[in-house]
């Protein structure tokens, strides 16, 4: 395959929204069977080019060429006649659908087949896994299956359109470390066949691991474009944030005479076991593992969410029993979800009720609300961590992902409380806002003499912002690094001899 | 970054678009109604028939809102306001009836009675919260279910025919006047401003909608969504025993099936009033005005002598009609951003 030889090229496009310009002057060259990474924050525009390539979108101004042709719009139809195909982030599957059903059923109806034939179905969906080189059971239902099974599906009926360019939009907002290597030998396994895949993110490492060319965008302009070879992880930041970030490592002298805020001893329960920690006031400590090592349940159980667990645990001095979330808020613990939309927030309520949702009955009354107090709290905990909106009756979908994961702080900072658990702190957060919530973080550490937990599976986050990190595997502790000698790469090493 | 606090005209009118829609339908209806029958719409003796008959709908309408507002639907109510309607009935006849007590005797009993009834409209209302949060039946099934059982206690109790024979007094909550106004009206204004306060101005009722939004994020906040919801249900419980009082006051009766399509009209005036059914937004206010809007669509139809079953009809396909028009409003709105 030719890879000189371009696909789709957009020339000088705009699209603007109600005089908002969404892109401006926009250039992108795709090649053929060509790994090409679009990389740009949220709100950059990245969307809206996957539109206009799609034919959802038809751009204000500007020329779509393909091989010979120039021409001033697609339409979705022609797109897929072309050859693109768009998998979105929800992936359009039917999960009440077997696995057959879901491969097979496009294709039918493309056909415009007025009967189902099994047979053939089967063998449809059994093609597409053998392009693929997966397995999976063709009658289970979809929405029984892991996030990234589902995603091998969505990908296998793509392939059945005769895609030339697959466009994966934030293919690895829910996968584990080796669920995207996983998808990566796909998207190198596709390549080969000479299928273009323009990969939608912001997530650096993987950018920079998969593509060989990465174009970045930010506020709807080009901002830079070349082979990967150009870029490292510094530029690139720079590029998508037009700022520049320090890495600094969060680094504590603990005073071990000093009564933790938290103490286990052999604490254990379904998923983990022997767990033995002391955490003092002002450490933030990291704890990761593999999918499956238990780290998900023993934040949930520290929550209170485990009814049975065994063995002790202390805070403060002080021996608890956490069989309740209530129980858990009430000895100090604030917990912030894996999944802030589903667990964290109330999309439709305002801020201000979002904020408050903790603390509702903190005034004399349990009943009556201290209006004045809860409006004092709501205004201070905005400004505090900053919440960039001008009236905070506002309801919270309409925040950005980064200030709506700074509600769900804010809501858990007004609590008092001595031990922050923080599961997946910046899934799916921008970098600007990333780096804005992790300063906050420390600062809530020094300032507020709180403990933090933080679980994660971004292992620059945690080397940078933790003054310890502790790896989990299958419910144990079995590893612990002190933040001097945490090195990404090597604790990315010792994870994968764990597999 | 807090400067421009105070939220702006743009800001409410968006928030509210549907309940100024409404607001201006009802006006609508108002002058088209009266542009068809000049004389008798317009007539004081028109409005008066309306103050009396609103607030029995209005109220189960604010009791089905607040149901919707936890993400759940009250089938129950009028299965409630009848049986606690009969169960003061049978106090009534068992204590007052054929006897001759003074005055004070017989306050006392009206007394008792609307406690009692209160009292088993909260019980009602709590094992609805039972079923539903403890045992974990849909809030349809449940209540439904619940629904028959109070009817079939009402049949058992009555053995079919209606109860007659409240006293006098009992009677005057539902027919009398105070300064100037019906009492049901008075009622109505009362719980519906208190219900307005509990929900909106209250631990308890924003707790209620945050579980309506999102009931996991509200677990995962801290709130007892179980208890809350059982309390939710408890005063949907009390306000349809409320209805039960006026029901039997104004027609001096108390019967197992008496207005069983309000259940079904409580439902469309909740959802017209720009409920979510899903859960998390609702307002007494918005159901006020449907009820109202509703009503005077249907004294005008009645004036102008369309036949009852039209009547039903042409509510029917004015409330698909409002659906309708807010389903392509929210979305054009939707377009818009």
């Amino acid at each position: 395959m030719n890879k000189t030889e371009d696909f789709i090229s957009l020339e000088h496009v705009h699209k603007s929204f109600a005089g908002v310009h969404a892109l401006n002057d926009l250039s992108l060259t795709i090649k053929k069977g060509e790994i090409h990474c679009l990389a740009g924050e949220n709100g950059s525009g990245k969307s809206t080019l996957i539109k206009v390539i799609s034919g959802i979108h038809a751009p204000s101004e500007g020329v779509i060429r393909i091989g010979d042709k120039r021409l001033k719009r697609l339409t979705p139809k022609q797109a897929i006649a072309l050859g693109v195909q768009v998998i979105y982030q929800d992936f359009s599957l039917f999960a009440n659908l077997t696995v057959a059903e879901n491969l097979a059923l496009n294709t039918n109806l493309a056909q415009n087949k007025k009967f189902v034939s099994w047979k053939n179905v089967y063998a449809l969906a059994r093609e597409a896994m053998a392009k693929l080189q997966i397995d999976i059971d063709l009658n289970k239902e979809v929405g029984s299956l892991p996030v990234a099974q589902k995603q091998l599906i969505a990908i296998a009926r793509a392939l059945m359109f005769n895609a030339r360019l697959i466009i994966m939009d934030e293919p690895t907002t829910a996968l584990t470390g080796k669920e995207v290597q996983v998808l990566f030998d796909i998207v190198r396994q596709i390549q080969k066949d000479g299928i273009a895949v323009l990969f939608v993110s912001h997530k650096m490492r993987e950018m920079l691991d998969i593509s060989e060319r990465i174009t970045v965008i930010r506020n709807g302009i080009k901002v830079a474009e070349g082979p990967t070879t150009d870029f490292d992880e510094k530029l690139l930041t720079y590029h998508m944030t037009g700022q520049e970030f320090t890495n600094e490592k969060y680094m504590l002298e603990v005073d071990a005479k000093e009564t933790p805020r938290l103490e286990a001893h052999n604490y254990c329960g379904k998923g983990f076991q022997n767990i033995n920690l002391c955490l003092h006031k002002k450490e933030v400590i990291g704890i990761t593992g593999l999918l499956g090592s238990g780290r998900t349940e023993l934040a949930k159980a520290f929550f209170g969410m485990q009814k049975d667990t065994k063995g002790q645990l202390l805070i403060d001095g002080k021996q608890v029993q956490l069989s309740s979330i209530s129980e858990a808020i009430k000895n100090g613990i604030a917990y912030v979800p894996e999944d802030r939309l589903s667990e964290g927030l109330f999309l439709s309520q305002s801020i201000k009720r979002n904020i408050l949702a903790t603390t509702l009955d903190s005034g004399d009354s349990s009943f009556f609300i201290d209006k004045k107090g809860a409006a004092e709290r709501a205004t201070r905990m905005v400004a505090e961590i900053g919440i960039k909106t001008n009236n905070p009756e506002n309801p919270v979908n309409t925040l950005s992902g980064g200030n709506q994961q700074k509600v769900v702080l804010g809501k858990w900072l007004l609590t008092n409380a001595k031990i922050l658990i923080l599961n997946g702190p910046t899934v799916g957060v921008d970098i600007g806002s990333k780096a804005e919530i992790h300063k906050r973080i420390r600062n809530i550490a020094q300032e507020g003499d709180l403990a933090v937990i933080m679980f994660s599976d971004d292992i620059h986050e945690l080397v940078h912002n933790c003054n310890r990190i502790i790896i989990m595997h299958k419910g144990e502790f079995v590893d612990e690094i002190p933040a001097r000698a945490a090195e990404e790469n090597d604790i990315n090493n010792r994870l994968k001899e764990l597999v | 970054m807090l400067k421009n606090a105070q939220p702006n005209i743009r800001d409410f009118f968006n928030k509210n678009n549907n309940l100024l829609q409404l607001i201006a339908i009802t006006v609508l209806i108002f002058v088209v109604m009266s542009a068809l029958n000049p004389v008798k719409f317009l007539r004081y003796y028109n409005f008066e028939s309306i103050a009396f008959s609103f607030p029995e709908l209005g109220l189960l309408s604010i009791a089905m809102m607040i149901a919707m507002l936890t993400g759940g639907i009250d089938l129950s109510v009028v299965g409630i306001a009848n049986f606690t309607a009969i169960i003061a009935g049978k106090l009534f006849q068992a204590t007052l009836v054929g006897k001759d007590l003074p005055p004070s005797v017989t306050l006392m009993y009206v007394v008792l009675g609307i406690v009692i009834v209160l009292v088993v409209g909260a019980l009602a209302g709590m094992l609805n919260g039972f079923l539903i949060t403890r045992v974990g039946i849909t809030p349809i099934l449940a209540t439904m279910g619940t629904g028959q059982l109070f009817v079939g206690f009402s049949l058992v109790i009555t053995g079919g025919p209606a109860i007659v024979g409240f006293p006098e007094m009992w009677s005057m909550i539902g027919n009398e006047k105070v300064l100037g106004v019906a009492v049901p009206c008075w009622i109505f204004f009362i719980v519906a401003t208190a219900t307005a306060y509990i929900l909106n101005k209250t631990s308890f009722g924003i707790k209620l909608m945050l579980i309506g939004t999102n009931a996991k994020a509200a677990v995962y906040s801290g709130i007892d969504k179980n208890g809350i919801i059982l309390k939710g249900y408890m005063l949907t419980g009390v306000l349809s025993a409320i209805t039960g009082i006026i029901m039997s006051g104004r027609t001096n009766a108390a019967k197992s099936d008496y207005g069983s399509s309000y259940v079904l009209q409580a439902v469309l005036v909740a959802v017209l009033a720009g409920t979510n059914p899903a859960g998390g937004y609702g307002t007494v206010f918005g159901v006020f005005i449907a009820v109202i809007g509703l009503m005077f669509l249907s004294s005008g139809l009645m004036i102008m002598r369309f036949s009852n079953f039209l009547v039903d009809f042409i509510w029917g396909a004015f409330l698909l009609l409002i659906m309708v028009v807010n389903y392509y409003n929210n979305k054009r709105r939707a377009a818009c951003k």
